[in-house]
């Protein structure tokens, strides 16, 4: 008789799951699953709200990415409606796109994921936290929760909520942003660039040399990846077309409402989130076999490093160039996720002083007229987690009839347990373990930032 | 000694940790000389069935206060909130999902079956099918509140709610005090706009497809109430407090429209009724309001405040 492992809740991560892992009379892993419990249903009840109202809705899918929801959404009302936002508003939005993701990184590096590498991963579970971290350096680690808490208080000052947004809506952007914010916002950037530039080169440095072999081995499987690039192939947050790349690097390029042709959704029992998978692969096959994958692709940081051809800012280049030296394109290492991260840290910090700097963006004309009508739209921008998709139809009275969502971690459940019985395979044999055996497996989950 | 806290989440979108984290520099000062998380899936990694994984009964460990964010969906949710109850002396809900069931508490206005029914059946991206039955747990009957499965101490609303109180219901706590409440105010009370306070005279309520009018080099008391422009603000009928301790209420300093995030002034208060009362009062037509039930009940669709409506023509 076999033994089943349970570890529950999974944690340093976002939101309720958990893994089992099953061994066989050998003590080898015979099988390892991540089960997600939670199920709101966002699709069910958004049907019949009006259609203006969602982008307030759908931002509560995720507390932490809640800007990128908003983001999302308005432009999907937007598609619905026909509207062009003017271009001060875009601008506006793709400021709040970059400031919001600041916080995030710093937190997913300092808080969730720094633990394993600073403290190591068999540390005692009691202490292997950001509150080990504080102990070990507390001068460092009172200056990340300065540096995130400034980065996000600078978007609450200037649009009332942080978490849950309200200031995008459509056909625009609700409030303007003024010269005297502007020039606030404009040092306080130049510090979080500064920041960002330090916290990329203590990892490069400091951190994931200690960690090669693990780099090199845990969880590491072979897919494809997604992400928005402009069109000249550009790492890009806010908008473009999405890139579906496979695991030998060819691609196909495609706009928001295609993405019917090229994403289908596998539905398993033993778990609440669908996982999307590329249908235009393996003729149209699912399968989750570690040495024969089908259909599998990754989203989030280390999908966007790996489809784009470039990134637009130059301290940011420079990072991506040391990083494709070293781990070529696209590269499999699932760890790498972290330093991926960190790569669009920079470029974060660098575009939000570029969009501050561009003289438009104080501009007043932040609004076009909205006219309500039926219609279907799609809606995408990257999340920190990855690609999300809104995708909503409406009636003549601009109420929604219909709504299909496919948002950044889910992307990520297939290869989430792919990386999950790949890691427990690797770590388990002859029913050895112990704690710090299974959160090196919590790590190959903790890198995807789920 | 440092008081022991225990903390997790629902039926829940982590906004209101990302919030407890938004306290900021304070948190330093109180973590971990003064509190010690035990518990808090987030951040610490502290488990259910042990560190090795071979328990067969969910467990908490024991603390003096236990923070809850998210309302209960699933009966394992429920077991969560029936376990923190068991080990902890003060539990607190946290946030709006929490206190009221908050906005996937909108839920409640389909039956279980047909949610599972609409996720899982017609999608553009893949062909009807079965929901999900082996080992994930199963729905609760309606997306509850806390307070609908175990007793609640301390009710901390607000989607999420402001780390200002937040902290100051921590530092009550530390303090050994058991009590805590926020003021009963309404947003109105707070808020700094202009009210002329002249009828509408039956005008139907405008949908917010345009920016209100306002002037952006002028500060937000020169601004005209929302309500009195013609549109809907749930501030008349929301509890105060989104701003912290001081400040403009956060979604008029966005210069938009309250939605009722921080659930009823008072407790077991019904903002469907007050709402309609006092849209009328002002001499709006509030029979005009679109989608009125999922709107005034946006964020406390638990206490049964939303159901499924009898479908007509079937029996």
């Amino acid at each position: 008789m076999g033994k089943m492992i349970q570890i529950q809740p999974v944690t340093r991560i976002e939101g309720h799951s958990r893994v089992v892992v099953e061994l066989d009379d050998g003590g080898n892993v015979s099988d390892a699953r991540f089960h997600v419990f939670a199920l709101r249903g966002f699709e069910m009840f958004c049907q019949g709200r009006p259609v203006e109202e969602m982008p307030r809705i759908v931002n509560r899918i995720c507390g932490i990415c809640p800007w990128n929801h908003h983001l999302a959404s308005v432009k999907a009302t937007d598609a619905v409606f026909g509207v062009t936002p003017p271009p001060a508003a875009v601008k506006l939005r793709r400021l709040a796109q970059h400031m919001a993701y600041i916080p995030d990184k710093l937190l997913h590096f300092y808080f969730l994921a720094a633990p394993d590498f600073v403290l190591g991963p068999d540390c005692d579970p009691s202490t292997r936290n950001v509150i080990g971290i504080a102990k070990a350096n507390p001068e460092l680690a009172r200056k990340v929760v300065r540096m995130r808490q400034s980065a996000a208080m600078m978007l609450e000052e200037w649009l009332g909520k942080v978490i849950h947004p309200v200031a995008a809506v459509t056909g625009g952007f609700s409030r303007p942003l003024l010269e005297k914010e502007r020039e606030k916002f404009l040092e306080g950037y130049k510090e979080q660039l500064e920041f960002a530039k330090f916290t990329i080169a203590f990892a490069r440095e400091e951190v994931f040399p200690k960690y090669t072999e693990a780099v090199e081995s845990l969880g590491v499987i072979k897919t494809g990846f997604i992400g928005t690039v402009t069109e000249d192939g550009t790492h890009d947050i806010y908008d473009g077309k999405l890139r579906l790349m496979k695991p030998d690097g060819s691609y196909d390029d495609f706009s928001y409402e295609q993405y019917t042709d090229h994403i289908g959704e596998h539905i398993e029992a033993w778990t609440y989130p669908k996982m999307p998978f590329a249908k235009k692969w393996a003729s149209g096959e699912f399968s989750l076999d570690l040495d024969e994958p089908k259909g599998i692709y990754r989203s989030n940081a280390l999908a966007r490093i790996n489809v784009c051809d470039k990134i637009g800012t130059p301290e940011a280049q420079k990072e991506l160039d040391l990083f494709r030296e070293k781990y070529g394109r696209p590269t499999q290492l699932t760890l790498l996720y972290h330093w991926a991260r960190l790569i669009e840290l920079v470029n974060n910090c660098e575009t939000v002083i570029q969009l501050l700097e561009d003289p438009e963006i104080t501009s007043r004309e932040i609004r076009s007229d909205v006219q309500v009508k039926a219609g279907r739209g799609v809606g995408c921008v990257e999340a920190p987690r990855g690609t999300l998709i809104h995708d909503y139809t409406a009636d003549e009275n601009g109420l929604i009839s219909s709504v299909n969502l496919i948002v950044g971690t889910t992307h990520n459940q297939a290869p989430i347990n792919m990386s999950v019985k790949k890691a427990a395979q690797d770590l388990i044999h002859g029913g050895e373990y112990d704690q710090g055996v299974l959160n090196r497996i919590e790590m190959a989950i903790r890198a995807y930032d789920p | 000694m440092a008081v022991k806290v225990s903390s997790e989440w629902l039926n829940a979108c982590s906004g209101c940790e990302i919030s407890i984290l938004n306290i900021g520099e304070t948190i330093l000062d109180l973590i971990p000389d003064k509190i010690e998380l035990v518990h808090i899936p987030a951040l610490v990694d502290s488990k259910y069935y042990g560190q090795l994984g071979d328990g067969t009964k969910l467990e908490l460990p024991k603390a003096t206060v236990g923070l809850i964010s998210g309302g209960v969906r699933t009966e394992e949710h429920a077991e969560v909130v029936r376990e923190m109850r068991d080990k902890v002396d003060i539990l607190v809900a946290l946030g709006t999902c929490a206190t009221d069931g908050g906005i996937p508490a909108q839920a409640n206005m389909w039956k279980n079956e047909d949610v599972l029914k609409k996720i899982f059946g017609d999608c553009p991206t893949h062909e009807p099918a079965g929901h999900p039955t082996e080992i994930v747990p199963p729905y609760t009957d309606s997306v509850l509140a806390v307070d609908e499965v175990a007793k609640v101490d301390i009710y901390i609303p607000g989607c999420p709610p402001h780390p200002d109180w937040i902290a100051d219901a921590l530092l009550a706590l530390v303090e050994g005090k058991t009590e805590w409440a926020l003021p009963e105010r309404s947003v109105c009370d707070t808020c700094p706009v202009i009210r002329e306070k002249k009828s509408a005279g039956g005008a139907a309520i405008k949908r917010p497809l345009e920016n209100y009018t306002y002037d952006p080099d002028e500060p937000i008391e020169k601004m005209r109430c929302i309500m009195e422009q013609g549109y809907l603000c749930l501030g008349a009928v929301t509890r105060a407090g989104c701003a912290g301790k001081s400040g403009v209420p956060r979604c008029i300093q966005a210069r938009q429209a309250c939605r009722g995030c921080f659930g009823p002034i008072r407790r077991g208060a019904k903002p469907m009724v007050d709402m309609m009362g006092a849209l009328s009062s002002i001499g709006q037509d509030a029979k005009s309001l679109v989608d009125r039930r999922a709107l005034l009940n946006r964020f406390v669709g638990a206490h049964k405040n939303l159901r499924p409506l009898p479908q007509r023509g079937k029996k």
